[in-house]
């Protein structure tokens, strides 16, 4: 049982902190980052590089391949969000030339890393089991917890107390107040895209070490599952996406144990579906049907 | 050489017709975008006829024609229950709910052990033909057509503009959202038929988000402000990576990573600086032209 | 009374916009409904269409609840209107705009279009000519095919005017038909809401220009607060003490 809930909460510290990045985006501009899994990817496999090929140390490696993921999506907002702002039908265009991002991305992964697994070298994580009253827990584990929770914590700080964060506060709030309060609107989008775009890399860079896989299309199942997070916990709310991202993972974790492992993707969904039929706004979140 | 010719003209004979089937794919996401609806539950959709037309063939002795029939109106049933409460979401909602909607389905075929789990039903006879997949892209073509500039394509445009206000106008927006929604489930419903049996087969993995945004994209890159530009999109996008193929091996390029790359390349050139698809091209270079010769005369 | 609105309320989180109104309006007549920023007015316009629901009491069309109706049962049973910041299709022409509007006259199935017969074509000349005739009556004919996004200000406001006349209703709610408009289009919205009012439809009329209001109106209601604080003819209006005191005292 407590195994059980470890094992959740350190699959949902992983959901947690992709959607985390995934909602902050929709806060502000109100458009799904269809490049964000591509991103998670391609932090992944910097990182794994990093690690074999630089020899760094994996806590050197983790924040440099971080760091270049929020600039990668930087580079994002810049060629599929930037050009469609003002565009009448940005919120599908968005989708579409994210989605064509990700694409390309997932081509530089292919050509550079090939379509088959990679998995970091042996020892580049600790290895040992720890026992925690009955319960046999990996070491890893409750390092990827400490790590993802830590920059949980990082994020809300930056968000509740710091000028950026009130700015990004007011853009999400509206765009149009927000430029005429003087805040340069343009920065405050691109930095919400370095956010973003880190904390979903470091979610990739976790993934990969938790299940030491990584491969082209890694991101995508982490995608959807990254979807009904944010939706189930509210869009664009960041408590909520941590709230139902730790949610997922317990839930996913005990239907495995209770049902097998091939229950486990439909669980996702089933909630999804669920939420969005009973409370469409999700936990914590703006409301989803029309009003007038 | 004469087998060499016989396979070329097979492979692009297939590829002509998933030119065709993935053009109904395009006008099913296209349904429900004619009225402002991002719905992306067509994957599904597709799932369902494509195994319920598979399970008839293999099962019974019925005509190609009745499968057809039944793998569109099933999923079409299956839209009205569905659509009624998930309609009432709006924009990107309604788009991750019916990709919800999407993914349940194709799990729920994953996990069910009557058409064999994961790997799917295969060895499905060969039934679709050509002349089948074109007559059905041309009857869906012709009924967008004629419902252009009706009361009710009208109507569809007004919702799509601004539905509140169309609802002030006494025009019952729910009602023809739900009748698109469930054209498009038939429509997908249809086409994975058609696809299920060219292929010989139908898994669940063919049913997965990929897909239904795969079909979206046909939508957009051709152009959805007429039914046209989804078939030219999808026309485009299907024989785009045959053509890098071939050019690929002409030129002698690794295909695999760069074909992907210029896929993702020219769908992100299109949607910015086409906003209106390549249908809108044609007129695109008309006004150039037009404006070049202004120019020549001026000088 | 053709439409009647008995003790109507409604609150937004606790804030109340509009409190136990009433008022009625009768054929052939123009209604207006005037206070200051805030009184609730347009609130109200939006109560009657059915884009909001009451918290309390009852809005009857020719004696039928219209309170609860979603919006387009509301606009079949015969209320249509204009918006105060203006919300016309703007990718569709002008003309379509008010062919749009014309759905509630319209029983046209799909099938004879899909057979090419000929009465679809009869019918959707015939909606096309009262759709033009329309424009024509705004003084637009010659802007027909512009899209509606190109027109002016005041142009934008007369198609939404046609558009909503275009279904033919017992009752056109007018909200700010004349803002941004220049003082000739001003005098020619009058007229035409005179003439509105002549063929037996009843007119709902929110307006600033209180000139207008005076000069157009049979009755007029006046809101403050989300209350009621007179109705009558302007002549009376204009002359009681609470009205001086809470509007045109400080505002006129």
């Amino acid at each position: 049982m407590g195994q059980q809930i470890v094992n959740g909460l350190f699959l949902g510290s992983i959901y947690a902190l992709f959607a985390l990045g995934y909602t902050l985006v929709f806060g502000v501009l109100d458009i799904l980052n269809l490049a964000h899994q591509a991103v998670f990817m391609l932090c992944a496999f910097l990182a794994l590089t990093l690690v074999s090929l630089a020899h760094l140390h994996i806590l050197l490696a983790l924040p440099l391949a971080t760091v270049a993921a929020g600039l990668v999506g930087i580079l994002v907002e810049r060629v599929a969000f930037r050009p469609l702002r003002g565009r009448a039908d940005s919120n599908v265009a968005g989708l579409i030339s994210s989605l064509a991002v990700a694409t390309i991305f997932e081509s530089i992964a292919l050509g550079l890393w090939g379509p088959d697994v990679s998995r970091f070298p042996l020892g580049t994580v600790p290895e040992r089991q720890l026992h925690l009253g009955g319960a046999v827990v990996q070491e890893l584990q409750l390092v990827i917890i400490g790590i993802a929770v830590l920059m949980v914590l990082g994020l809300t700080f930056l968000l509740q107390r710091t000028r950026l964060g009130r700015q990004i506060r007011a853009v999400a709030e509206s765009g149009f107040a927000a430029r005429v309060l003087g805040i340069d609107v343009d920065r405050v989008i691109a930095l919400s895209f370095f956010i973003s775009s880190a904390l979903g890399g470091a979610a990739g860079v976790l993934f990969g070490l938790a299940f030491n896989s990584i491969s082209p299309d890694v991101g995508r199942s982490v995608e959807l599952k990254g979807l009904a997070v944010i939706i189930v916990g509210g869009m664009g709310s960041m408590p909520g996406a941590v709230i139902a991202g730790f949610g997922l993972g317990l839930v996913e974790t005990f239907t495995v144990a209770r049902f097998g492992s091939s229950y486990r993707d439909a669980v996702a969904f089933a909630v999804l579906f669920l939420v969005l039929l009973v409370r469409p706004r999700g936990l914590l979140g703006q409301a989803a049907t029309r009003v007038a | 050489m004469i087998a060499a010719l016989q396979e070329l003209f097979l492979t692009w004979q297939s590829a002509i017709g998933f030119v065709g089937i993935n053009g109904l794919l395009a006008l099913s996401v296209y349904a429900t975008l004619s009225c402002g609806q991002l719905s992306l539950a067509n994957a599904g959709f597709m799932a369902i006829g494509a195994f319920a037309s598979a399970l008839l063939t293999q099962h019974t002795a019925l005509p190609f024609a009745a499968v057809l029939a039944v793998a569109a109106l099933l999923p079409a049933a299956v839209a009205v229950p569905l659509g009624l409460p998930v309609l009432r979401l709006r924009g990107v909602f309604l788009a991750i709910a019916t990709i919800g909607f999407g993914e349940m389905v194709r799990l729920g075929f994953v996990n069910w052990d009557y058409t064999n789990g994961a790997l799917g039903l295969v060895g499905i006879p060969q039934r679709t033909t050509l002349p089948v997949v074109y007559l059905l892209l041309v009857a869906a073509a012709f009924l967008f057509w004629r419902l252009r500039g009706s009361r009710h394509g009208q109507a569809l445009e007004a919702i799509r503009e601004d539905e509140a206000v169309a609802r002030t106008l006494a025009i019952d927006s729910t009602r023809y959202k739900l009748a698109m929604f469930v054209l498009g489930a038939g429509l997908a419903g249809l086409a994975g038929a058609l696809d299920a049996h060219l292929t010989f087969m139908v898994a669940p993995s063919g049913f997965g988000f990929g897909r239904v945004v795969e079909m979206l994209v046909y939508a957009v890159v051709g152009g959805i402000t007429s039914f046209i530009g989804p078939v030219i999109g999808a026309a485009f996008l299907t024989l785009l990576p045959e053509v890098l193929r071939v050019l690929g091996e002409l030129v002698g390029v690794e295909p695999g990573p760069l074909r992907q790359f210029l896929n993702g390349a020219i769908l992100l050139a299109v949607i910015l600086f086409l906003p209106h698809g390549l249908a809108s091209l044609p007129r695109r270079l008309r006004r150039w032209r037009e404006r070049r010769k202004g120019v020549a005369l001026a000088a | 009374m053709l439409l009647e609105v008995d003790a109507v309320g409604r609150s937004f989180g606790g804030v109340q916009a509009v409190q136990s109104a009433s008022f009625g309006v009768a054929p052939g007549e123009v209604h207006g409904l005037i206070g200051p920023n805030g009184a609730g007015k347009t609130t109200l316009l939006n109560l009657i269409s059915g884009l909001v629901r009451p918290t309390q009491g009852t809005i009857q069309l020719r004696g039928r609840r219209l309170d609860g109706l979603p919006p387009h049962r509301v606009a079949a049973l015969g209320v249509t209107r204009t918006f105060q910041n203006i919300r016309l299709f703007p990718e569709l022409s002008a003309l379509e705009n008010v062919i749009v509007g014309a759905h509630r006259t319209r029983r046209a199935p799909l099938w004879p279009r899909l057979l090419f017969a000929p009465t679809a074509a009869r019918e959707e000349r015939a909606v096309r000519a009262r759709a033009a005739a329309l424009l024509e009556r705004v003084g637009l004919a010659e802007r027909a095919g512009e899209r509606s996004a190109n027109l002016s200000y005041g142009e934008q406001r007369r198609v939404e005017i046609a558009r909503a006349l275009a279904a033919d209703p017992a009752v056109l709610l007018l909200d700010e038909p004349t803002a941004g408009m220049s003082r000739g289009e001003v005098e020619a919205i009058a007229r035409l809401i005179r003439d509105v009012a002549r063929e037996g439809r009843a007119v709902l009329l929110v307006e600033h220009n209180l000139e207008l209001v005076m000069g157009v109106c049979d009755r007029i209601t006046v809101l403050d607060f989300g209350k009621v604080l007179a109705d009558g003819t302007p002549a009376e209006v204009r002359a009681d003490p609470a009205v001086i005191a809470a509007y045109l005292g400080s505002d006129a």
